[in-house]
């Protein structure tokens, strides 16, 4: 983005609130909504994929290199579904904060 | 210059639509719509308009293919009326907020209940603030040309709102009336090629309709009210181009026999040529009288309407809707607050008439004239309510 939203002036948007930079969402870091945070637990892991398969943003993907699941915890809000579905229990969920 | 034939106003406007080469038309084919979308069907389903043609299951289905329709790039028309614009409202702001250029016929009737079918402007009064512009036709004629003028303002790129063209129901959407014809060569020479200020395509990638967050609504919502405002250039030019191509000549502010006035009736819409015969009859009688007709609803051509106003002693409005519960009627308001900071300014007088259809004769006009000019209060009246 040109400019931090809370920065653009009336005269400077965008026609009817057309997005012309596309995928800019990728700017707004919804972690911090986050009240809950998942701990991947990298020993009890079976490389299902099913967490990346499941996570309704885009918070979590393969490392191929390393074999073995990251997170980008900018865009995780900590909804759980990747613990919930993990069929193994390699998924913590903690407070945030601990 | 185009031939003159006598043809029911829906029809007429159907085919100025058609003229407009109008890329697609979408609505809902039920009551309470008109003739304008049945003719437009038959245009198309006969080859005589290369336009696609959407029947929706429903007006707000209508108005959301409208939508896309206009964000894809396309000359966008359509057309309702009441409840079919009831059912619209959501997509209605919708349209203006993104700035999405296309054309309403929107053919003014009550809404319910009681069911009616019949003319008054609580329809249009429901949507006054979605941030489209709004103009009133008088008779057919002005009907027919307003439909070009629509489409060369909606799609100005300094404009790119959405054009309601309200056109009062039954006492002018069924009505046969003499109405000169454009020609083609005039409409291509009137209307350009829409050229949208940003539109779906896979060569330039935008996304539409985004969410807005606390931090920057506001300023999308000054900068629609500015460039609103700001259309009445646009409106003013491409009428004066108008009366250089047809000889008509439009304002946003008409006037009728208001030198010496005392007395102003203000109206918008079909009422004006009933109001127009009360002032003749009220002048043959030595009355101080003249008729202020608005065609510009929205935007509201205030500096326009102040100069009008300020010399009477009293304006009386013609309002046709109601807001219940308020202080007044809609444009008994709006007039009310353009001139309450005005040094010298008349008593404005609400006279609600011809609600769900109920008849306005000229007697009818000159009976609220006399009315108001004898009233101590400045409530509002619902003109011949029984009881």
């Amino acid at each position: 983005m040109t400019k931090p939203m809370d920065q653009i002036n009336w005269q400077e948007v965008e026609p009817g609130g057309v997005i012309t930079e596309p995928g800019n969402a990728s700017c707004y870091h919804t972690g911090t909504w986050r009240s809950e945070k998942p701990v991947y637990l990298e020993e009890k892991c079976i490389r299902c994929w099913r967490c990346y398969i499941m996570c309704p943003d885009a918070a979590i993907s393969p490392d191929y290199e390393n074999n073995r699941m990251v997170w980008n915890y900018d865009y995780c809000k900590g909804c759980g579904i990747c613990s919930y579905e993990c069929p193994v229990d390699a998924i913590e969920i903690v407070e945030e904060g601990e | 210059m185009g031939k003159r034939v006598g043809i029911e106003v829906s029809i007429a406007a159907a085919e100025a639509v058609g003229l407009c080469d109008t890329d697609v038309v979408a609505a809902y084919p039920i009551t309470p719509q008109t003739h304008v979308v049945e003719h437009l069907s038959e245009m198309v389903a006969n080859g005589h308009l290369d336009a696609e043609f959407v029947p929706v299951e429903s007006e707000h289905s209508a108005m959301s293919v409208c939508c896309g329709s206009a964000a894809a790039g396309a000359r966008t028309f359509t057309a309702t009326a009441s409840q079919g614009l009831a059912l619209m409202a959501e997509i209605v702001f919708i349209a203006a907020s993104m700035r999405l250029p296309m054309v309403m016929f929107l053919s003014n009737r009550a809404l319910s209940a009681p069911l009616s079918i019949w003319n008054d402007h609580s329809d249009t009064m429901m949507v006054r603030d979605a941030g489209w512009i709004h103009v009133f036709c008088e008779n057919g004629q002005e009907v027919y040309d307003a439909v070009f003028h629509a489409f060369r303002v909606a799609e100005d790129p300094k404009v790119s709102l959405p054009v309601m063209l309200n056109v009062d129901g039954f006492t002018l959407t069924h009505v046969i009336e003499p109405i000169e014809f454009w020609t083609k060569e005039m409409a291509a020479k009137y209307l350009p090629r829409f050229k949208p200020l940003n539109r779906l395509h896979p060569d330039k990638v935008v996304s539409m309709g985004a969410f807005g967050m606390p931090e920057i609504y506001l300023e999308q919502k000054m900068a629609h009210d500015h460039v609103l405002i700001q259309s009445k250039d646009v409106i003013l030019k491409a009428w004066e181009e108008l009366g250089q191509l047809t000889g008509r000549h439009y304002k946003p502010v008409e006037t009728y026999k208001v030198e010496g006035a005392e007395t102003l009736i203000f109206a918008m819409g079909s009422i004006c040529e009933t109001a127009s015969m009360a002032v003749d009859h009220m002048r043959e009688q030595g009355k101080k009288v003249g008729l202020v007709k608005l065609r510009l609803w929205r935007p509201l051509p205030m500096d326009d309407i102040r100069k009008v106003l300020a010399p009477a002693k009293d304006v009386v409005v013609l309002d046709r809707s109601m807001s219940l519960g308020a202080a007044n009627a809609p444009v008994t308001s709006e007039l009310r607050a353009v001139m309450y900071h005005e040094p010298q300014r008349p008593k404005i007088h609400c006279m609600i008439a011809g609600l769900g259809g109920r008849d306005v004769t000229p007697d009818d006009v000159s009976n609220m004239v006399d009315m108001a000019l004898s009233e101590s209060t400045y409530g509002y009246h619902l003109y011949g309510v029984r009881g």
